[in-house]
């Protein structure tokens, strides 16, 4: 008998069709998954009631591969096969890895992303992604009874979209369909309801085991935007562990060490630290190798002095990300914790005093993401309490446009739109029989082309000839739930159709992100003045180019001494064209078609004759009728 | 007749209802669908509807429609846990054959 779980009221699932939905912290260190089950996000645990996945995958020479704890032990006996930390090499070029040299792996320099030699073969770090995400999936079809619809995966907010794409394709690969890949920090503010919270600034504080992330988050009518992000990828609760061990060292004056003795030394240092959570003192008793007997006694006291550095040095990275954001730490209505090394007290305290505020703490910092990530998943996946209609929603940080004539900029989805989000806008042709369009995807806040980012060029080819104008070409940008964009464009009467994905590697980080911002405040009087002139100008090269067309079709029906003055008009036009004068531009626009309206009277007059001609006056009725009646 | 939750049903369903931060109980219902004729229903309650019928099991209460009790009565609710997955099992009398998974049912 299926095992059930309660829904939300008049939400029950039919038999066979329950959503099932789970939120994955891919970590860097450990990885998670989560799910709701009766309206409560939980962690699953695997058979041995454990949460935490080591994201340790290891190789071995029969192609089996092994995920987790197991690997995680014998690292040391075979490091080349033995792939940790896989996820700081997602999307990551060799040049992109720092302290390549000191990893411990037989790199491939592919294009675009480092591979791994292993025994098994080269292996891209999205395939070992893979396989902790398949680790997941096992794990979270067995505790829900069902094929899952689908997954929430949460990334750093620094992740580029580079490494957003590698962590799908990642996805993909170990059979999970992605809902929404979220920023680590957003789960973390979901997990405590922040979404629902006070519209206002969040900060998110996250000293995992190796990495620490601070990130400034805005929340404005459910949708939270990333304001800076920083911190340092080699600082973590590891750290605090090598305080002690060294301190171990010196107090009890042994050394060296065998490695054997450095890990149950580490150990021991581990255990104290977490022990100091909750009690004033821990005592540290080791037997070393050489006999000797290590027993010492780590107070708080002692802990919060060597640590202070490390403590601050998480400190100045909360600083600069304020900066950034522009901001100072009174603005800040809420800290969440997140990572295990956040249960030290004195980090706690650390960062109450900096935010003179009491952090958010109560739900377990190893567990906050993942659980964020299940709430969210459950959302998407359609399992909504009725009144519950609110869905998070992550913007797009810049406006995506394309470039028209004369170099502007033409948005087409303005920065701070909600994703997913797909708009369409209708171009047209410039010239007469114009059979193709470079279409060019830029992204950016300024007018012209020149000061945006290029994001990628394509061209639609097979346009039907036609007079400048008439074709209807329609240009489509999709945005996905990810960030990543698609652009197409069909020419509607003949449907040629052209597209474009945003090639992945032109990821902007916050700060450019934010610079380009400040430029488009700062130019925002100029731009306006260059976006107008451009548009005049292109409007006198469309006049020149109609008078010519004029000229070589009907210059019979000017005298030399008129053309001579049409002439003589366009000149001083295409001069004009030529300058940055707008106020000159337009005189010298209203001249030539003052100059031409006499001509473009007889052009009129001649082409009414010639429809006219050779036709009985009731035949013109019926036709104008016809003509009436199609409109 | 009645209907009831085991003990250890009964603390799942009050932690849940306690977490969830509102709801007056437990409805359980049936409705026609499903391969084998019936499935089950299994909410929160917000609100009390005047022809419900109310049970009180170990502190929680059990909302029931009239038009499903017939299928659920003497029916006990319990809290199983089958190796990774667990969730709420009915332990229905009234049942005569289910399909393989047990998701829906016949009376």
């Amino acid at each position: 008998m299926a095992l059930l779980q309660i829904a939300e009221p008049g939400q029950s699932a039919a038999p066979h069709e329950h959503k099932l939905a789970v939120g994955i912290d891919l970590g860097t260190t450990n990885s998670l998954v989560a799910t709701v089950r009766s309206g409560l996000a939980v962690v699953l645990n695997d058979e041995l009631g454990r949460s935490l996945l080591p994201s340790v995958v290891r190789y071995d020479a029969d192609g089996s591969v092994q995920v987790g704890f197991e690997p995680q032990k014998r690292q040391a006996q075979d490091p080349k096969n033995t792939i940790a930390s896989v996820k700081r090499f997602m999307g990551r070029g060799r040049h992109d890895i720092a302290h390549l040299e000191s990893i411990p792996y037989d790199f491939v320099d592919a294009p675009g992303m480092v591979k791994l030699r292993t025994v098994a073969g080269v292996k891209s770090p999205i395939e070992v992604s893979a396989e902790i995400l398949k680790a997941l999936r096992v794990r979270a079809e067995a505790a829900l009874a069902g094929e899952l619809v689908g997954a929430v995966i949460t990334v750093p907010a620094y992740f580029d979209d580079a490494q957003r794409q590698a962590t799908k394709d990642a996805a993909k690969l170990a059979g999970i369909n992605v809902l929404r890949l979220l920023n680590e920090p957003t789960a973390a503010a979901i997990a405590y309801g922040l979404d629902n919270a006070a519209e206002g600034v969040y900060a998110v504080y996250d000293l995992g085991g190796g990495t620490f992330d601070i990130s400034i988050l805005l929340l404005s009518k459910g949708v939270f935007e990333v304001l800076a992000a920083g911190g340092d990828s080699a600082l973590g609760g590891d750290d605090f562990d090598h305080r002690i061990f060294c301190w171990i060292l010196e107090e009890a004056k042994v050394s060296p060490l065998s490695s054997g003795d450095s890990r149950l030394l580490l150990t021991r240092a581990r255990e104290a630290k977490e022990y100091l959570t909750y009690h004033a003192e821990a005592p540290i008793t080791a037997r070393l190798s050489t006999g000797e007997l290590v027993d010492l006694t780590l107070t708080t006291e002692i802990f919060n002095e060597i640590t202070q550095t490390l403590v601050m040095k998480t400190i100045q990275p909360v600083k600069k990300a304020l900066r950034d954001a522009g901001l100072s730490a009174s603005d800040i209505k809420g800290v969440v914790m997140v990572g295990g090394a956040t249960r030290m007290p004195q980090i706690q305290r650390a960062v109450g005093e900096y935010f003179r505020r009491e952090p958010l703490n109560n739900l377990d910092p190893d567990k906050v993401v993942a659980i964020g990530a299940a709430t969210q998943a459950n959302l998407l996946a359609g399992n909504r309490a009725a009144g519950d209609d609110w869905l998070l929603l992550d913007v797009i940080p810049l406006s995506l446009g394309l470039e028209t004539m004369g170099g502007i900029v033409e948005k087409v989805i303005p920065r701070n739109s909600t994703i997913p989000s797909a708009r369409a806008q209708e171009f047209t042709t410039f010239k007469d029989g114009q059979t193709a369009m470079a279409i060019h995807v830029v992204q950016g806040e300024r007018e012209l082309v020149s000061d945006c980012r290029s994001l990628a060029r394509f061209e639609l080819r097979g346009i039907p000839p036609m007079v400048a104008g008439a074709a209807r070409i329609r240009v489509t940008f999709q945005v996905d739930a990810d960030g990543l964009l698609a652009v197409s464009a069909r020419e509607m009467t003949s449907g040629v159709e052209a597209s474009v994905t945003v090639k992945p590697s032109y990821g902007l980080s916050d700060d450019e992100i934010a610079s380009m911002l400040k430029d488009s405040m700062a130019h925002a009087k100029d731009d306006a003045f260059m976006r107008a002139l451009r548009e005049t100008q292109v409007e006198a090269e469309r006049l020149i180019e109609a008078v010519q067309a004029a000229m070589s079709q009907d210059g019979e029906l000017l005298s030399d001494d008129e053309r001579g003055r049409v002439e003589r008009a366009i000149t001083k036009l295409q001069a004009a064209v030529a300058g940055d004068n707008r106020r000159h531009l337009t005189l010298a626009m209203d001249d030539l078609e003052a100059e031409t309206k006499e001509f473009a009277a007889r052009r009129m007059d001649k082409s009414i004759k010639k429809a006219l001609a050779g036709r009985r006056v009731d035949e013109l009725g019926n036709g104008l009728e016809a003509k009436g009646e199609r409109a | 007749m009645t209907i009831t939750l085991t003990e250890k049903a009964a603390k799942h369903v009050a932690n849940y209802i306690a977490k969830r931060g509102k709801g007056v109980g437990l409805r359980l219902g049936v409705r026609t669908s499903g391969c084998s004729g019936m499935a089950y229903k299994l909410e929160f309650a917000d609100e009390l509807s005047p022809d419900d019928i109310t049970f009180q099991s170990h502190g929680v209460t059990v909302l029931v429609d009239p038009k499903s009790l017939p299928y659920l009565e003497g029916t006990e609710l319990d809290y199983a846990r089958e190796g990774l997955n667990e969730g709420f099992k009915f332990n229905n009398p009234n049942v005569k054959d289910a399909c393989g998974c047990g998701e829906s049912f016949n009376v």
